[in-house]
């Protein structure tokens, strides 16, 4: 295996070597797995402008939705000693990498560029390791969102809510008017996607950054997260019995169809509506979740490999500049339905509910109130984001009382640390 | 007398089925009594994200024990597993009865039987995941039909998930154990058969006590090769349940990939293969040893 890969790797070289002119242009090897619809799409635009600037981009995808089958590579690659110049990992898997000491130092670019001075706090720090520039963001996701139409609410007279008891209420009325409140996938992640908004609401700021991002055992056994399993138990009779196993955008779906009022999702259910042609505002209405101006934040990003040869170490730094650059961050952003990772991106072309978000990020960051997601791997990853999401999950679908299931949580948490 | 020498071609053809067969053998070897021995003692290490080398002992077996999610995992293999085996069997068995009774276009409806085993795991799954969906499959046909009570959602609850599993697995196995017993049946000596009924046995005893007794060596083939895919199945999970609601219907298979590929818990992921490998020798061995003992005395 080793010994293929390095003869195949060998070749490339040799032959790379003859053709190349003696100038070496700038190279990186980009390992992703945006393969398709608009996500191919936006990296095609970052093709573009690298190839622009003089230079040669190896596309190394791999699919799979979610990112396994790019991490068993990223794993192999690494161990073989040949990592790729850039590689799209996100949250705290950032600092697992850079703690094996498998990345290099963006110090240079960020200083040049001055990242510092464009980029919310939260997501530096995502995105730095031991104060240096390790990876680079590409985009925000908004997680916290309500996704609703606002024909199926008029009918029971109702708006979309702003408190948690607001919420209840409207959904019984939808539910005694037979139709279904909340448009559910019954899959672990969106269940654990609804977990945290409802954290983020019942439980409040502070609450969620000492639960899902700190830890902190008091907060994860106490009465409050009892609190929001009681929450999740009444969600889980405003979905639909046919929920299990159902993919997001076919609830997405629901909503536009009017079978269903609400969907709590990220903003990437936007692409499902843009796509069919309905208008934010008229059509569908796009809110946060209700909480006290908490921002729950996903960021895709580029981690940048430990690599050799100054072809590939200026081929990185020319990626990381371009990548944090305002044209790539508009265009990017405009085609994937995110908002730009830094603040100072003009807006024309963007939507509505895409501007409410940028609004709200630059306030969250102001007020301390901005906050990673533990379901899409940003404030926790692996093991112990696995272990909220099968409490999470186990909860939702069967008949466990809060209290079990706060015990539960606490015992998962010690064992996955 | 004496012997003449060996010329060289005649050694070289002494030797050439060990030369032939010796790069397979070294094969497998390495890739997998190597990676066996690996995984092994990958288990015994703290590996988190990349293999770690340093021994800790015990503690990821520990670990692995105390996860509710393992628990689930190895209670739905021990429910899958033999309902999976005993219903494969029963009604591999019974197919191959009837088969055998002179019937006529034999080897096309035995075709069809035999038909599913010809499918992966994943087609298998998705199709019986579109048919057991409540309001894409069966029920709302059912229900069409004017029985409205008509209620069969096994896949969305978490107490009838696994149920569904052993529902397409044996759906698709059954074929392969009739088969199996059919080739047995038409090997059974007829003259016994003939001789029973001239002292005037019944097919039912016929059956019973002669032919079905006789064909124990199949039904050991059929437990060990269908007890080998029920602790291996993965695909028909990821394609019939995605392992819920919740957890709920996940297998030790699933388990380990997600331990070793999604948490980046290697130690666990190698831990919950081993406790799997030593739940197949556990059948395997006393099978194997049964059998080559038994060949010894032929």
């Amino acid at each position: 295996m080793t010994l293929i890969s390095k003869t195949l790797v060998g070749a490339l070289a040799l032959t790379t070597a003859l053709a190349a002119p003696l100038k070496a242009d700038p190279t990186a090897e980009v390992l992703h797995y945006w393969t398709s619809g608009g996500e191919a799409q936006a990296v095609k635009a970052l093709q573009e402008a690298f190839a622009a600037r003089g230079g040669s981009w190896v596309d190394a995808p791999v699919a799979g939705g979610g990112g396994d089958a790019q991490a068993a590579v990223l794993r192999a690659r690494v161990l073989a000693g040949d990592p790729p110049a850039a590689v799209q990992i996100k949250g705290p898997n950032i600092q697992e990498w850079a703690e094996a000491g498998a990345l290099g130092d963006l110090s240079a670019v960020a200083t040049a560029q001055n990242w510092d001075a464009v980029l919310p706090a939260a997501i530096q720090d995502i995105v730095k390791y031991e104060g240096n520039y390790v990876a680079v963001p590409v985009n925000v996701h908004r997680v916290d969102w309500i996704w609703a139409n606002p024909e199926v609410l008029a009918k029971v007279g109702a708006t979309v809510p702003t408190t948690w008891d607001e919420f209840n209420e409207t959904a019984d009325k939808l539910l005694a008017a037979g139709i279904i409140p909340l448009a559910h996938g019954g899959q672990p992640w969106q269940d654990a996607t609804v977990f945290e908004t409802v954290v983020l609401g019942i439980g409040g700021v502070d609450f969620y950054r000492k639960a899902l991002v700190e830890l902190d055992m008091d907060a994860l056994g106490s009465d409050t997260m009892v609190a929001v399993f009681d929450q999740m138990r009444k969600m889980r009779g405003y979905v639909d019995p046919d929920f299990p196993g159902r993919d997001w955008n076919l609830a997405t779906a629901m909503v536009m169809r009017g079978e269903a009022a609400m969907q709590i999702m990220g903003d990437w259910a936007k692409g499902e509506f843009a796509a069919a042609g309905k208008v934010p505002g008229v059509d569908y209405i796009c809110a946060s979740t209700p909480s006290e101006n908490g921002y729950l934040l996903n960021s895709d990003s580029f981690a940048m490999f430990n690599v050799s040869g100054e072809d590939n170490v200026e081929g990185q730094a020319l990626l990381a500049e371009l990548i944090l650059g305002t044209d790539f961050q508009e265009t990017f952003n405009v085609l994937k339905g995110s908002i730009p990772a830094r603040t100072d991106v003009p807006r024309d072309s963007f939507d509505d509910c895409a501007i409410k978000s940028m609004d709200d990020m630059v306030s969250a960051a102001e007020g301390n109130t901005l906050l990673g997601s533990m379901a899409h791997e940003i404030a926790q990853a692996g093991a112990v984001r696995g272990a909220f999401i099968d409490v999470a999950t186990a909860h939702f679908n069967s008949d466990m009382s809060s209290a079990d299931a706060v015990a539960q949580l606490v015992d998962a948490i010690k064992l996955a640390q | 007398m004496t012997h003449p020498p060996l010329k060289i071609a005649d050694r070289i053809a002494r030797w050439l089925p060990q030369i032939v067969v010796a790069p397979c053998f070294a094969a497998i070897l390495f890739f997998v009594y190597g990676f066996i021995a690996w995984t092994a003692y990958i288990s015994f290490t703290k590996s988190k994200m990349l293999p770690n080398y340093n021994l800790i002992g015990t503690r990821p077996y520990e670990r692995l024990f105390q996860m509710d999610r393992w628990g689930v995992a190895q209670e739905n293999l021990f429910i899958f597993g033999i309902l999976f085996i005993a219903f494969a069997i029963v009604i591999g068995c019974l197919l191959a009865v009837l088969l055998d009774q002179k019937i006529r276009a034999e080897g096309f409806i035995r075709t069809i039987y035999l038909y599913p085993m010809a499918i992966s795991f994943i087609i298998t799954g998705t199709a019986w995941k579109w048919i057991m969906n409540p309001s894409l499959g069966l029920e709302t046909v059912v229900r069409s039909w004017g029985w409205e009570s008509f209620s069969f959602g096994w896949t969305n609850d978490a107490n009838l998930a696994v149920y569904a599993l052993v529902m397409a697995a044996v759906w698709q196995s059954a074929g392969f154990v009739m088969a199996l017993f059919l080739s047995a049946l038409r090997s059974v000596d007829q003259d016994i058969i003939k001789a029973a009924s001239l002292d005037g046995a019944s097919p039912w005893k016929i059956y019973m006590r002669i032919i079905l007794p006789s064909m124990r060596p199949v039904f050991m083939s059929a437990i060990v090769i269908l007890s080998h895919l029920a602790i291996k199945s993965f695909d028909l999970v990821v394609a019939l349940t995605g392992g819920g609601p919740g957890y709920s219907s996940t297998l030790p298979a699933n388990f380990m990939y997600e331990m070793t590929f999604r948490r980046n818990e290697i130690g666990i992921g190698a831990a919950s293969a081993m406790i799997m490998l030593a739940t197949v020798a556990a059948i395997m061995v006393p099978y194997l040893y049964s059998e080559l003992r038994g060949k010894k005395h032929v």
